[in-house]
């Protein structure tokens, strides 16, 4: 007769072993099993975290590591925060979050009600909605650059067309008025698809048998929709926006490929400026300051966020 | 002794012999940026290899990423290069921060004088504290901010006569500022051939440092100053001078009104490629560049000519170019002064001309020669006498992240005045001295 896995384990271990285990607790087990993911919890973040906020008290530059470190009080934060030029980085991050956000959320939605309708060819459609979140943020940013170009740039020709203006007449990545709302399409032209699908997680989540019930009440379809879809939805979509908020206050990369942050400072976002006093200007100290205002802004709306997120779930 | 132990002491001694050998030859990394005179540095540097024994590797980083890259390399102690071909704005942290090795030892152990190098090179690319002779590089590649423009439209019968009737000059190379302004918005939105063409490619990149390249080849001529008394920090007055704003609204009016649409982040590659793909009728680049677009089978040879960045109140360019150093970290500091001591040779840098290289020897610069072995030579060498440098302070690049942001808030995204811009770099640049301990 075979024996089993555990069997087989237990009498391969070496009796010495075996005793020693034998005398531990089970919560002594149960910290030798989660004890190196806590060590490796303190080490990566919680270290790195606690080290950030030493740091922010400081003058330190990290390319001088020989210069003499002043623990400099608050000033750090002071300047921060009394620094005309971090709160336009701020709108624009504000501007940046609200609008793909709102976006995102109401094609994604869309789309995802859509596709949750039975069709022909629902899933090449599907597939070909989901592409532009495969792609590498580098690639889409060049991509859209191209798409963007004032002379040659299929958009202005797009835009042209249904406008009549000249294609070269305006410049979505060199105008003002403009850049800020170049971001957002191209960030909204990727990410919707992620919404989308966590959206429509949520609508293939309802039972039938609810919409048969309002069927049977002689609900109206908008009635239905209203009473049943949303409120049942609500969970995925406010998931989906607290994913979103979250990864759209940390972008980077693609703005950096469209705009590099301008023109001037219109579309600096707090984590392109955040990079260039970190490691451009070396200000270790001021940028440490700078990411934990950073952190604790996000922290502290998600924090509040996820509290809605669960009140919605226990309706 | 018998044979065999004979043998086996001959074999021993060709062993050690070997092993000696060996020991001395190195595997060296130089790192610079990638563009075209790096490739001609890796076939100038076969001779160095034949002769030393000594392998040569390379490392090349695009121009946006190489400050980033290679300034990452040197903070972190990093032993990646033994050689850094370095921006002349690096050598006072270079210096200051211990990355790269004092070389004045070196040079008087093995007779290499800086009075061999034209003063321009050694004073931007050598020396810290500047102008003192403490030297950390050897001057290794000139270079500045010049124009090339489209020879061919400026001969053409109809172009010249259609640019005399608009300005009542003759067409040629500009001799001011404002000629270089005129020309270009002559130019601008012009058929020629039936392609609309544009005025100028300028610098104007937001990210690194494009467009404090591009104004401060205006700025220089207007007769901008860092400081009233040099070494004092003093800016007040000098850095938001009357000629300073007057040069800061000539440039903006310049990407106004003379510049092909979208050019609104573009440094080097995008002039190069806006003038190769007969966009626009001049362009402002860096003389290094200027080997390779002569040699441009559809736009160099007959169909292009070379100018020095045209003065206005005075003469002045923008001075690029770097000096060759040994990184401090580097476990292989003997070979890499070899390569530095050969490197210095006259005939090597000859042949670093002839190849591409804008040597910065004077044996090359003077030769009689030396005008005329290229058509942007003369040029040159007339750029070099004017030439004028960024802040070349170890915090150099939260001085220049500073002007970036400033000059780009003013000439692109059109906020505020020159003056306020002006003003708003003082304050910037004061808070970084301040930080620094000089105010």
């Amino acid at each position: 007769m075979t024996q089993a896995p555990i069997t087989r384990a237990a009498e391969a271990t070496p009796p010495t072993v075996a005793r020693k285990i034998r005398g531990l607790s089970d919560r002594a087990i149960a910290w030798i099993f989660v004890g190196p993911t806590i060590f490796l919890l303190l080490a990566i973040n919680i270290f790195p975290l606690i080290w950030t906020i030493n740091l922010s008290f400081t003058n330190f530059r990290a390319n001088r590591p020989n210069r003499e470190v002043e623990y400099v009080g608050l000033r750090n934060y002071e300047r921060i925060l009394t620094d005309t030029d971090i709160w336009l980085n701020m709108q624009a991050t504000a501007h940046f979050l609200f609008w793909t956000i709102l976006l995102q959320v109401l094609i994604g939605f869309a789309l995802a009600y859509l596709i949750n309708k039975k069709f022909k060819g629902n899933d090449l459609w599907t597939t070909i909605i989901v592409l532009p979140m495969m792609l590498s943020p580098a690639v889409v940013g060049n991509f859209w650059k191209f798409l963007y170009q004032p002379q040659i740039g299929l958009f202005n020709y797009i835009i042209a067309f249904f406008t009549g203006r000249d294609p070269s007449s305006f410049e979505m990545l060199g105008q003002v008025t403009l850049a800020p709302w170049s971001i957002v399409i191209v960030d909204t032209w990727m990410w919707t698809p992620f919404v989308m699908l966590i959206c429509l997680a949520g609508l293939r989540s309802i039972p039938d048998y609810i919409y048969e019930a309002a069927e049977i009440d002689r609900a109206s379809k908008w009635r239905q929709f209203w009473t049943i879809t949303v409120p049942m939805v609500m969970p995925f979509l406010m998931l989906a926006v607290l994913f979103r908020g979250i990864e759209n206050f940390k972008m980077f990369d693609l703005v950096v490929q469209l705009t590099g942050g301008g023109p001037g400072s219109t579309t600096e976002l707090t984590s392109i400026n955040l990079k260039r006093e970190a490691f451009e200007k070396w200000r270790t100290g001021y940028a440490s300051a700078y990411a934990i205002i950073l952190f604790v802004t996000v922290f502290g709306l998600a924090s509040i966020y996820v509290k809605a997120l669960n009140k919605v779930k226990e309706r | 002794m018998t044979n065999s132990k004979l043998t086996a002491v001959s074999a021993l001694s060709l062993a050690v012999a070997g092993l000696g050998a060996s020991a001395q030859a190195e595997d060296l990394t130089l790192c610079w940026a990638a563009w075209d005179p790096a490739n001609a540095l890796v076939e100038l540097s076969k001779e160095f290899e034949a002769q030393s024994g000594h392998s040569m590797n390379f490392e090349f980083i695009p121009w946006p990423n190489f400050a980033d890259r290679m300034l990452n390399e040197l903070n972190s102690g990093g032993n990646l290069c033994d050689l850094l071909i370095g921006d002349s704005q690096w050598i006072g942290g270079g210096a200051e921060n211990g990355h790269y090795v004092k070389l004045n030892d070196f040079f008087d152990a093995e007779g290499i004088s800086m009075g061999d190098f034209a003063d321009a090179t050694v004073y931007a690319y050598s020396t810290w504290p500047k102008g003192t002779p403490n030297y950390y590089a050897l001057p290794a590649m000139g270079d500045a901010n010049g124009w090339f423009y489209r020879k061919d439209w400026f001969e053409r019968e109809d172009i010249r006569a259609a640019f005399k009737d608009a300005t009542g000059r003759e067409l040629a190379e500009p001799k001011t500022q404002k000629e270089l302004l005129e020309i270009a918005q002559f130019f601008q939105e012009r058929e020629i051939d039936g392609q609309t063409v544009y005025g100028a490619a300028i610098f104007t990149e937001r990210g690194s440092e494009g467009i404090t390249m591009g104004v401060t080849g205006a700025l220089y001529p207007w007769g901008f100053k860092y400081e009233n008394t040099p070494g004092s920090y003093d800016m007040e007055g000098a850095v938001n001078s009357p000629e300073a704003v007057e040069a800061l609204e000539f440039y903006k009016e310049f990407y106004e009104t003379a510049t092909p649409p979208g050019y609104t982040n573009s440094y080097m590659g995008e002039s190069l490629d806006a003038f190769k793909s007969g966009q626009v009728a001049m362009a402002m680049n860096w003389f290094a560049f200027f080997p390779g677009l002569y040699a441009d089978p559809n736009t160099g040879g007959d169909k292009i000519d070379f100018f020095v960045n045209p003065p206005q109140n005075q003469a002045g360019s923008t001075l690029g170019g770097q000096g060759i150093s040994v990184v401090a970290y580097s476990d292989k500091q003997d070979a890499a002064l070899e390569y530095i001591k050969w490197f210095a040779d006259p005939e090597v840098q000859q042949k670093w001309w002839d190849l591409g290289g804008y040597s910065a020897h004077n044996a090359v610069l003077e030769s009689p020669t030396f005008k005329d072995s290229a058509p942007f030579a003369g040029d040159f060498l007339e750029a070099m006498g004017a030439v004028q440098d960024f802040w070349q302070e170890p915090a150099y690049a939260e001085l220049l992240l500073a002007m970036q942001k400033r000059i780009h808030d003013y000439v692109v995204a059109d906020q505020g005045t020159a003056k306020e811009a002006l003003d708003k770099l003082i304050q910037d640049w004061t808070e970084t001295f301040e930080d620094e301990g000089k105010l």
